[in-house]
């Protein structure tokens, strides 16, 4: 009966997003009115123009002559977006595929952590000429990769073994990832010291280890040689083209990565049997070990795996050859980046397709964001308010498919009636319009 | 010693009535991931309204003549505020998850995301910078000191008065007298009984004539009130009154603590006070003098600061691995009630 309606049930979960998502910007632009009519600087020519950049800010191209906002096409925010697009769709998979198995990886940032630590001391600590760059580039994306599973692991074991709550665990261990990053950075000879204006950054992944003459180089090792960094020498993801079609962005071929990703998962958790016991633990733990699955290799395994895809989005956002990690206060906030997958994923219905899309729905956003605060004196956070509110929302998207398939469910969906009591369901969009 | 009981205690209080806003939510059968966007919610809000009202005239004639009991009240009258819009801000959670039957943790997430995003939107604009300030620093404006009781500059109290009253904040007791009060409203009265009922079996609840809604209505607002209070206070007395839309994962770390005690009020105040002696540590290892001898023995020892700053979470970690097995969540939370289910 369930597959029958399956066809029906994705079109509605589609719907419920977009309706989500309309109701999130109209959220994001009432607040922009509010703000800019009892706010003088800001006025109400100001509010209008925050309101057309909250729909059209991906398109925005910047001012002209007058003062007026154009829009047209924008290849370097088009770019942008699916640079940022790529960690989010790697965390955002990665709390999915935790949530589709019944547990909530709050543990992202931490995972996403212990990626960029070993992406970077990799990248950063093997020299090019002793190991060639598309191999380095390889180890790097693998050793990333590998550290954030090991870490996803942890709140797995404890959960499994010890029966520790796995969002205290994932909260606990996040923490302590984040100081131990920082102890890792800490007086190491990644810190930036060739560029003078830097402090407190590591180098950037093209930046690569090469031997100095003696006294001449940044630091020395134990053999007494002494290394320096030189920028171009280090490894970056190639452009695949991609810098030809969006000139002036930072996009690179991890979008196209991070997309392949996703379609893996999303063939590893319907096609294969690992994803049907996975999915099963996460359905009811007890009747999966009734059945002869072991639950507790299931939720390691599922633990490592989000970890693993959160370890991919670090390598390849620090990969990119653009970016540098800011080390010096790693310990006292844990990265967006990791948070950012909780809503990528609630928004997509933790399908793994779906995400590929709502990641980069969620970088749209951060592009207007970005460009609310170049072209008005409103700033960047409306973007993350418009998030929320959309994931507010998502909350109850059960209400709102019901709502929305209501005349069809009192045929079919019988199944979704008894869930959903004789109580008519409360009208959603008021209860968006009071965010 | 003075040092350190006094700078734990600042650490532990926060924590301590956070998780005690966990505990009236869960009991009630609501799971509020949102402390901690409430915290920065009620941060912001606390920190606002004293910067709106310090102009006038009262407030700043009073911090002129150094008139300290007016400005206590007005320490309490920002608490209050920031305790009723935790509140208000903590309906849109129970409206999520008691009317429209929302999964928890989402609805919870959604806030942690809303209070950050709002807040720093907020302060931006208000303030052109991603730090809101109150006019002066919040030591002197409200912290206890003993020039105000008369005290010459050389002259010192006893032990416990230079512990408990010099250098403190009024926040710290009031908020240990609301930890008491609440918690024997939750173990010793009627109303604690039905809203722990509720988060155990609302089905059972219901029949005898509770009103499940109601009761976790009540609980999760409650919650939101201590959750807003406990963020205006962690800014109050650890970050110099300024809201920046962040409370360092407080909101989490109370959660934590909420889980660690097991629920039970008494086990959550030791388990705050366990994890404020390590925070405390972790940030003030090189100035911690134990026994008075003029050694700073911990910053001796050699051991990297990093360690220090892990010691609280490896540690809940470690105690929970051998405390879990007896660990006994309410077993209704996270369930929507749904009146037509047995």
């Amino acid at each position: 009966m369930k597959n029958s309606l399956l066809h029906k049930d994705g079109v509605r979960a589609a719907f419920a997003a977009i309706v989500s998502i309309l109701i999130g910007l109209a959220a994001g632009s009432v607040l922009v009115l509010i703000m800019g009519l009892t706010n003088d600087t800001l006025g109400l020519s100001g509010a209008l123009d925050g309101m057309r950049l909250i729909f059209g800010g991906l398109f925005a191209t910047g001012r002209n002559a007058s003062g007026g906002l154009t829009f047209g096409f924008n290849p370097a925010s088009m770019g942008n977006m699916l640079f940022r697009a790529t960690p989010l769709i790697l965390t955002g998979l990665s709390v999915a595929v935790a949530y589709k198995t019944g547990l909530f990886n709050i543990g992202a940032p931490g995972q996403y952590l212990m990626g960029t630590a070993a992406t970077l001391v990799i990248a950063l600590g093997i020299p090019t000429s002793v190991v060639p760059a598309p191999l380095l580039w390889l180890l790097a994306f693998v050793g990333g990769v590998l550290a954030g599973a090991l870490w996803g692991c942890l709140p797995g074991l404890l959960k499994a073994f010890l029966n520790i709550n796995e969002v205290l665990a994932c909260i606990m261990t996040n923490w302590i990832s984040a100081n131990l990053v920082t102890w890792i950075f800490d007086k190491s000879q990644f810190c930036n010291m060739v560029e003078n204006t830097k402090t407190g950054y590591i180098y950037k992944t093209t930046y690569g280890l090469t031997r100095a003459a003696d006294g001449a180089g940044v630091f020395t090792d134990a053999a007494g040689a002494s290394w320096t960094y030189v920028d171009g020498a280090g490894v970056a993801t190639g452009k695949l083209g991609l810098d030809k079609l969006f000139p002036g962005s930072q996009v690179n071929g991890g979008i196209l990565i991070a997309i392949v990703i996703a379609v893996a998962v999303y063939i590893l958790m319907t096609k294969t049997t690992l994803g049907y016991q996975l999915k099963a633990c996460g359905a009811n733990r007890h009747a999966a070990r009734y059945a002869g699955i072991s639950d507790r290799r299931n939720i390691v395994l599922s633990m490592a795996i989000a970890g693993a895809l959160a370890g991919a989005a670090a390598s390849l956002y620090y990969l990119s050859g653009n970016t540098e990690f800011y080390w010096t206060s790693a310990y006292q906030s844990l990265p967006a980046a990791g948070f950012n997958g909780i809503p990528v994923a609630l928004l997509a219905a933790n399908h793994p397709i779906a995400v590929i899309f709502t990641g980069m729905f969620m970088s749209m956003l951060n592009i207007v964001g970005l460009q609310m605060k170049n072209l008005t004196a409103y700033n960047e956070y409306i973007a993350d308010v418009i998030v929320a509110v959309i994931v507010y929302l998502s909350a109850f998207s059960l209400v709102i498919k019901l709502f929305l398939g209501r005349l069809p469910a009192h045929k079919a969906g019988a199944g979704h009636v008894s869930s959903g009591g004789e109580t008519p369901p409360a009208q959603p969009e008021k209860g968006g319009e009071e965010t | 010693m003075t040092f350190l009981i006094q700078q734990t205690l600042l650490y532990t209080v926060p924590l301590m009535i956070v998780a005690l806003a966990g505990v009236f939510a869960e009991r009630s059968g609501i799971i509020n991931l949102a402390l901690e966007g409430i915290m920065i919610f009620g941060a912001f809000v606390g920190v606002l309204f004293v910067r709106i009202v310090q102009p006038l005239e009262v407030f700043a004639a009073a911090k002129a003549a150094g008139d300290w009991v007016t400005l206590q009240g007005l320490e309490l009258l920002a608490m209050l505020v920031s305790a009723a819009l935790g509140a208000i801000f903590s309906l849109l959670l129970s409206f999520a998850s008691v009317n429209l039957r929302a999964d928890q943790t989402i609805g919870g997430t959604a806030l942690n995301l809303l209070a950050p995003a709002l807040v720093l939107f907020l302060i931006r604009i208000l303030a052109g910078q991603n730090t809101l300030l109150i006019d002066g620093d919040a030591a002197s404006w409200f912290m206890l000191k003993n020039s105000l009781f008369g005290m010459g500059r050389t002259e010192k109290g006893g032990f416990l008065w230079e512990t408990f009253v010099n250098k403190s904040y009024i926040a710290t007791y009031v908020c240990i007298l609301i930890f008491a009060v609440l918690s024997v409203l939750l173990y010793k009265t009627r109303f604690g009984l039905r809203l722990r009922s509720c988060g155990e079996n609302p089905q059972a609840a219901d029949s005898l004539g509770i009103n499940v809604y109601r009761m976790r209505y009540a609980g999760t607002t409650i919650s939101g009130a201590l959750a807003g209070l406990g963020g205006f206070v962690y800014a109050l007395t650890t970050a110099n009154c300024a809201s920046t839309g962040d409370v360092a994962g407080f909101g989490f770390l109370a959660l934590a603590v909420m889980i660690f005690g097991n629920w039970k009020p008494l086990n959550i105040a030791g388990a705050s006070l366990l994890f404020g002696l390590f925070k405390c540590v972790a940030a003030s290892y090189t100035s911690l003098d134990v026994n008075g001898d003029g050694v700073f023995l911990l910053a001796e020892l050699g051991v990297s600061p990093h360690l220090y700053r892990m010691l609280p979470y490896l540690i809940t970690l470690i105690v929970l691995a051998f405390t879990s097995k007896r660990s006994r969540a309410p077993k209704a939370e996270g369930i929507p009630y749904d009146k037509g289910q047995r």
